[in-house]
């Protein structure tokens, strides 16, 4: 058990404040008693009261109680809470009733009517402070969740855009460009200006939420055409795209860690290179999507690749985004060598 | 003399730039091969038997690093001298941090003029040294594979994890030849030898065979060197189960251990631990 000793302080402070508001009321009630004597009341009533309550959660289970984002002990949930409340009133007022008329002598409830007055006093303020302080701690933990779901979106889309920016593509492809400057400047100029469209859209992809289906294509292929340069021979690539499906809209750059998975696991490990085929066929329906290599094809025993297969997750994780369970991505070994993977949803109507 | 260089870099325009500054840096260097992959390297170096390898660390099929360990071993030191060795990489591959910055006998991609002249001036050295009738020839052979060893070690990360970090009690492994659905908690000290196969590695003590995942250079950081010797690209031993070490006929060397009766090959990278006192 981990008592948070700040956040009980600050509770009592709050409730020692309310415990003297209580005690002017009282005091308005029965002006002859002095405010320090129903100040002393008030404050030993309230303080049984708090500490109960304060202390009394942490007997429940966590799974019980409100989950508090900035580490803690939360509010029992349910009945629970209720009950705790109940007890902890229930103890100031049997407990702290006599307690305050043993330390400051004289009671305060002279009648009947007095006793059931203080009775209610008791637990009409306990039931409030109770009611603030759950009330408090759910809407701070509310904001607390907030800002963690805030981060938690910025830095999905900073990892996001570091593996589609992947360093080790850039600083390769940016040796070659060198090379190139020198042996054959025309091309050092078509290279360049692929890397200049990749790298723009490459950026606001991580803003826009969908483009049409023949951008992904062609971003793809100044992606290809890029890796293109520096494999050399040893990188084939098709683009097959039908022209009724042009105008589709896909989330931006969904294909490109397939593309790249096809490259760096299938394709660059093979001596002799191998031949990339990205298509897009749809019956009306669905939209099928899809990246065959005719690389190394899939090790069974490979686990996942340094990064922990981060691709394939964030195709998978964006898919679900924008179409639930009907987003479907599959990865299939091909006979002979090589494998494909395709992305299948529906075609929005 | 004419100086011979083989070059293998699988991006072919990278490999055509560094021929290009070479041959500004070194026009006396003949670059005789530019090969694409780690196994044409090989063959190459040892049909043509160069003076300077220039080899890409991340290469298909044989990667730099085996390429270097299978040519230490297989070089026909009788006919040529054994090249000098200068690995080629790009950005944070196989830990270039791990690497002095000053080390000349690596170089990065995009090579730089002024960073391979430094590179050319050691080569030009160490070739000189070796024409100087002064040096024998053993002495020189034994110092290029100092210089390739520290270069493997190096680049194949043996120095990637922090000393600090307590040697290995116990393997957690399977027994070979089982389902893995038991895995044994095989005391280190019980361990004979480690032996890297395919896709996993070889635990064996004096009695039984076990297998781990684990790759043999993300082990042996976490051994005690002076308990186990890598004595083969593959294979790493007990130093103290060590019973006897053999050299054949066309000087390679091997090793049996005490309570196993397999010869365990000795690398011509490691040969140094065995020579005689």
């Amino acid at each position: 058990m981990n008592i948070h000793w700040r956040d009980a302080g600050r509770h009592y402070l709050q409730v020692a404040a309310f415990c003297c508001v209580i005690a002017v009321l009282t005091t308005l009630l029965w002006p002859r008693r002095p405010y320090l004597l129903q100040c002393g009341y008030a404050l030993t009533i309230g303080t049984l009261c708090w500490a109960v309550i304060e202390f009394g959660r942490y007997l429940f289970d966590a799974r019980h109680c409100t989950s508090i984002v900035v580490g803690g002990h939360g509010w029992p949930k349910g009945w629970r809470g209720v009950l705790l409340t109940a007890v902890g009133i229930g103890c100031s007022i049997v407990i702290g009733q006599p307690l305050a008329e043993h330390l400051f002598g004289a009671g305060i409830a002279a009648s009947e009517r007095d006793s059931g007055i203080t009775l209610a006093i008791s637990i009409l303020a306990g039931g409030l402070a109770s009611f603030y302080f759950h009330a408090r701690g759910r809407a701070a933990n509310l904001t607390a969740q907030k800002n963690a779901a805030e981060r938690d979106a910025s830095e999905a889309k900073l990892k996001l855009l570091e593996t589609q920016l992947e360093p080790h593509m850039l600083f390769n492809t940016l040796a070659n460009l060198r090379a190139l400057i020198t042996l054959d400047p025309p091309r050092a100029v078509t290279m360049l200006d692929r890397l200049n469209s990749y790298l723009r859209v490459t950026l606001a992809a991580s803003r826009a939420l969908s483009h049409p289906l023949s951008a992904e294509f062609d971003r793809l292929g100044d992606y290809l055409e890029l890796m293109a340069v520096r494999l050399g021979p040893r990188l084939r690539y098709t683009l097959e795209l039908p022209a009724p499906l042009r105008d589709l809209p896909v989330p931006p750059l969904l294909l490109q860690p397939l593309v790249e998975n096809a490259i760096r696991h299938g394709i660059e490990p093979q001596v002799e290179g191998g031949a990339i085929t990205v298509r897009a066929r749809s019956d009306g329906v669905r939209l099928t999507l899809e990246v065959c290599d005719t690389g190394v094809g899939l090790d069974p025993l490979a686990g996942p690749s340094e990064g922990g297969g981060f691709g394939l997750a964030q195709v998978k994780e964006r898919l679900a985004t924008v179409h639930g369970d009907e987003g479907v991505l599959r990865l299939t070994p091909l006979h002979g060598g090589g494998c494909c993977a395709s992305i299948s949803f529906p075609v929005a109507p | 003399m004419k100086q011979h260089a083989l070059i293998a870099e699988d991006e072919p325009l990278l490999a055509q730039a560094l021929q290009a500054e070479l041959a500004l840096a070194w026009p006396e260097l003949q670059v005789v091969a530019s090969v694409g992959d780690g196994r044409s390297a090989v063959r190459e170096a040892l049909r043509l038997l160069p003076q300077v390898l220039f080899l890409d660390i991340r290469m298909p099929g044989l990667d730099g690093l085996a390429a270097a360990a299978e040519l230490a071993d297989a070089w026909p030191t009788d006919d040529a001298p054994l090249p000098q060795l200068v690995f080629v990489t790009a950005y944070d591959e196989y830990a270039t941090r791990a690497f002095d910055a000053q080390a000349i006998d690596y170089i990065l991609k995009p090579v730089q003029a002024e960073r391979l002249a430094r590179t050319v001036a050691r080569l030009k050295k160490a070739l000189a040294l070796r024409q100087s009738a002064s040096v024998p020839s053993e002495d020189i052979l034994a110092s290029t594979l100092a210089q390739w060893r520290r270069l493997l070690s190096v680049a194949g990360g043996a120095d990637h994890l922090p000393d600090s970090a307590a040697p290995l009690k116990f393997i957690t492994a399977s027994e070979a030849g089982s389902s893995g659905a038991t895995v044994h908690m095989v005391p280190v000290d019980d361990v004979q030898y480690f032996e890297a196969a395919d896709k996993y590695v070889r635990v064996l003590t004096a009695t039984r065979e076990y297998l781990i995942r684990t790759p043999l250079k993300q082990l042996l950081p976490q051994l005690d060197a002076s308990t186990f010797w890598q004595v083969h690209r593959a294979v790493a031993v007990r130093s103290d189960a060590i019973e006897s070490v053999h050299r054949d006929d066309a000087g390679k060397l091997s090793l049996t251990l005490r309570g196993r009766r397999e010869n365990i090959p000795v690398s011509r990278l490691y040969a140094h631990l065995f020579r005689a006192m």
